[in-house]
């Protein structure tokens, strides 16, 4: 597979674009026209060449673009990147997962070669070329977790397994949907998912937890979350909520479908073997509703959930505002025609 | 011969060390059969060794101890004992150098915990395995530790000598027939706040090291103990599928839900592990018990009867008949 | 957004006696009554291996200090404010041993720092008890500038250092020992409501 690295923008002028082949591979959330909360886990196993699900780590033309906004905001808000001292070695964890994937995936960029400790990586679209020792944070420019997350998409968190629980104890959050890791770091998995409505009473956490425990080396699992934003704007932080939520007053039904983006996170779940930590990558996916709305199936679909969605919900996603100025938009796509099972187009 | 339908990766091994440590314990190296690095594990890791004994498929789980990091061979002992469900017996006398056995992926059920001040390590007899693997990993990396051994007698300790020479001061043995004791309640009161405390032994041992503790104000949070949970197998039974008008049988080790699929029903599953309800099935009657060892179902779904989860429950009785 | 009911705020619950061979005791203003409570029930001779420090805030003058003093602990400090009591704490802790048991008493602001400091020192947060007294004053970090803001009552509550107007949620950080004050009118500036008294 060849791809162009985009040049782009996830704040500012806001020049992020989707390819015909982005747009083709989007990984649409909905798999029917309504949605609910659900334990939607299921095995992290290759799947439809070509598709987002096809490689452990997807890497797609934005990834260029995306390192250099994730820069950017380390630059202004270190707090971004926290690591309590008991995690430096699921950070070394986390490092090889990703360089022994990456240059198995795509080794036309990335290439790892070990002779023991001595490690020589080789990162291409980055331009990185870079020999350590394994397990010697002295030998690294940041430490482990930093180190290879400054070259990786997608925000990852590290989660300490203790007490029959799960410890957010690190983490690169620098795409988020509204949560803080300086603010976060050092809670449980029932504090840290403790602001989404209903879920909690629906018995969603205690069985996602449950199962997550007993998460297997090796059997990777994964799911996907939504929310929509508007503009590509990545860091939609509750830092700089202050600058980023005045968009919303900005969107009315002539230019949500340039404005407003649904915003998909392909979260996966790693057993790592050396810390017994979990992983835990949150990569995002942005489309525009006019890109969107090319595939009619995703137009109509979108519509129906949208309209239905209860409104605890709509407020924890943050889409009280923008739901109307949406739903106008939304709306001369939705032909009532029936939709077909399943998330890819048709 | 059982085949099992289990799906979970597996490690295929041969056998290309067995060494008598005692007159009980014989350790085993594996190594791949295809040549490849086999998983990287961490100190208190365990593996699951399937045995193909006739017409029984064994799964043992025994702990790794050779040093995490290593991924050219694994390293296990295991002691001899007649009175148990056979597993060591077949490794003892029927598993020979150019064997071939098949591997879980490792599993951790008893980690360090890494926020530790310091480490305290208290073993007995075979328990000393995890504790080998833990001590490597906590020397490589620089952290405080200290074993407190307790053997039978100087010949029937596994590891001595090895033990004296790499750790030197840091490891304490106690041998029984010298009438020598763990000064357990001075060693518990002397440990720095942030001390953690790992005990793998016989029951009465861990017993006994865990209810000191506690009896003298250490947290729960703070002790750790190895705990061998047994691979989800029962007696075989079988079932009914009403709706593809089909009665199969469900072996000792195979699930519920690989039954299924092996008798070509397709089954809807997502986690295979209890938790995400994608596989729940309705009960139309049974003549027995059911034993529900998910985590999805409630109290009062369980004791109700109507649903089961079959991808980790299992059925004892008379007659089981599903809607699939 | 969800303010109240979220599950990461602290459970209290009264002070036991526990089995240990040292009981560090930190309370403030009214926190000193949980010490007492406890006094009642405790084991004769359970504060010959105690140490109390105490920090009086609003409730100086109510003879809190002498009450504490006649349980007779093996050591007994009274700090002018939480700052200057918390370097103590740090010290006593990096030289306890295990069978220490940790009782904090008093205003969440308090319970929280000395949780900092506990933390760190290697001490699970489950094994740590807490017993709230007195005041509900918040103490509450600015996601924004990450200025903390202490005894706020109000809701929203204007951050004293970058001047927004807060939403303070119950979502409550252990390592900043604060609940989160979010920006209440960042979608349409100017609209935040008055401050009411909501934490009394």
């Amino acid at each position: 597979m060849t791809i162009e690295f985009n040049t782009e923008t996830f704040r500012g002028d806001f020049t992020y674009h989707n390819s015909a082949e982005a747009i083709a591979r989007f990984p649409f959330p909905f798999p029917e026209d309504k949605y609910m909360y659900s334990v939607n886990i299921e095995p992290h196993v290759s799947f439809r060449p070509g598709s987002v699900y096809e490689h452990p780590f997807d890497v797609d033309e934005h990834y260029v673009s995306e390192v250099a906004d994730r820069a950017l905001v380390l630059n202004e808000d270190p707090l971004r990147s926290q690591s309590l001292p008991h995690m430096n070695l699921a950070g070394w964890d986390l490092l090889e997962l990703l360089m022994t994937n990456l240059s198995e995936s795509y080794p036309q960029w990335f290439e790892l070669h070990q002779d023991g400790d001595r490690w020589h990586w080789i990162n291409r679209p980055l331009g990185i070329d870079d020999t350590f020792t394994f397990l010697d944070n002295t030998t690294l420019p940041y430490g482990p977790m930093e180190y290879i997350m400054r070259q990786t998409q997608g925000d990852y968190a590290l989660l300490d397994q203790r007490d029959d629980n799960l410890w957010m104890d690190a983490g690169v959050i620098t795409t988020q949907a509204d949560w803080s890791l300086d603010f976060d770091i050092g809670m449980n998995f029932m504090e840290w998912h403790g602001p989404v409505p209903l879920a909690h009473e629906l018995g969603v956490f205690e069985r996602a937890l449950k199962f997550l425990l007993n998460l297997r080396q090796g059997q990777p699992v994964r799911r996907l979350n939504w929310t929509m934003t508007v503009h590509p704007r990545l860091d939609t932080s509750p830092e700089n909520y202050a600058k980023w939520g005045v968009d919303r007053a900005t969107v009315t039904p002539e230019n949500a479908g340039e404005y407003m983006y649904l915003r998909v996170e392909l979260q996966s779940l790693w057993r790592l073997p050396r810390s017994n930590a979990i992983v835990f990558p949150i990569r995002c996916y942005l489309i525009s509703l006019q890109d969107l709305v090319t595939i009619p199936k995703w137009g109509r679909r979108l519509h129906r959930v949208l309209r239905d969605l209860p409104d605890e919900l709509a407020d924890y996603k943050g889409l009280t505002m923008t739901r109307p100025s949406v739903l106008q938009y939304l709306s001369q796509f939705d032909d009532g025609a029936q939709t077909s099972a399943g998330t890819f187009p048709d | 011969m059982t085949k099992s339908a289990d799906r979970t990766p597996k490690i295929d091994v041969r056998v290309t060390q067995i060494v008598d440590v005692t007159s009980e314990i014989k350790r085993f190296r594996f190594e791949p059969t295809d040549g490849k690095p086999l998983p990287v594990f961490a100190g208190g890791a365990h593996v699951v060794v399937e045995m193909e004994d006739g017409d029984t498929l064994r799964r043992n789980p025994y702990s790794l101890m050779s040093s995490p990091g290593a991924t050219d061979a694994y390293n296990i002992s295991v002691r001899r004992d007649p009175g148990g469900r056979g597993g060591s017996m077949f490794m003892h006398d029927r598993v020979t150098v150019g064997s071939l056995l098949r591997l879980s992926h490792p599993v951790n059920l008893f980690p360090i915990d890494r926020r530790a001040r310091k480490h305290l390590l208290f073993a007995g007899g075979i328990g000393i395995t995890p504790t080998l693997a833990m001590m490597s990993e906590l020397a490589r990396y620089g952290d405080a530790f200290e074993l407190n051994y307790a053997v039978r007698s100087e010949n029937d300790g596994a590891y001595l000598d090895q033990l004296r020479n790499t750790y030197g001061k840091r490891v304490s043995i106690y041998r029984d027939d010298q009438g020598e004791q763990i000064p357990l309640t001075t060693l518990l009161a002397a440990q720095p706040l942030g001390t953690h405390l790992y005990v793998c032994g016989p029951g009465g041992m861990m017993n006994w090291v865990l209810s000191t503790a506690e009896g003298l104000g250490w947290p729960a949070q703070n002790l750790h103990s190895e705990r061998f949970l047994a691979p989800p197998s029962g007696s075989p039974y079988e079932v009914r599928l009403a709706a593809s008008d089909l009665s199969i049988k469900v072996g000792p080790h195979q699930s519920m839900l690989e039954a299924i699929e092996a008798a070509g029903v397709d089954a809807p599953y997502l986690c295979r592990g209890g938790a995400c309800g994608q596989c729940e099935t309705r009960v139309i009657s049974f003549d027995g018990t059911l034993l529900h060892n998910d985590h999805y179902l409630t109290d009062d779904e369980h004791a109700g009867g109507q649903k089961v989860m079959p991808c980790v429950s299992r059925f004892e009785g008379r007659e089981l008949v599903l809607d699939r | 957004m969800l303010v109240e009911g979220i599950k990461s705020r602290p459970i209290y619950s009264p002070l036991v006696a526990r089995t240990g061979t040292l009981h560090l005791f930190m309370a403030d203003g009214e926190g000193a009554q949980a010490i007492l409570d406890l006094a009642t029930t405790a084991s004769p001779g359970f504060f010959e291996r105690a140490h109390i420090c105490y920090i009086p805030r609003a409730a100086a003058g109510r003879g809190f200090e002498s009450a504490l003093q006649a349980l007779n602990p093996a050591a007994f400090y009274v700090g002018p404010t939480v700052a200057a009591a918390l370097p103590r704490l740090a010290v006593e802790l990096a030289n306890a041993h295990m069978g220490t048991q940790i009782y904090l008493a008093g205003t969440e602001g308090m319970i929280g720092q000395a949780m900092v400091v506990a933390l760190a020192a290697g001490v699970d947060q489950a094994s740590i008890q807490r017993e709230h007294r007195g005041s509900e004053a918040r103490r509450v970090q600015c996601v924004h500038c990450k200025g903390i803001t202490e005894d706020v009552t109000t809701q929203p509550a204007k951050c004293a250092h970058c001047g927004l107007m807060l939403l303070v949620r119950d979502h409550y950080s252990r390592r900043i020992g604060a609940f989160q004050g979010v920006c209440v009118d960042a979608e349409m500036p100017g609209t935040a409501p008055d401050p009411e008294e909501a934490f009394r």
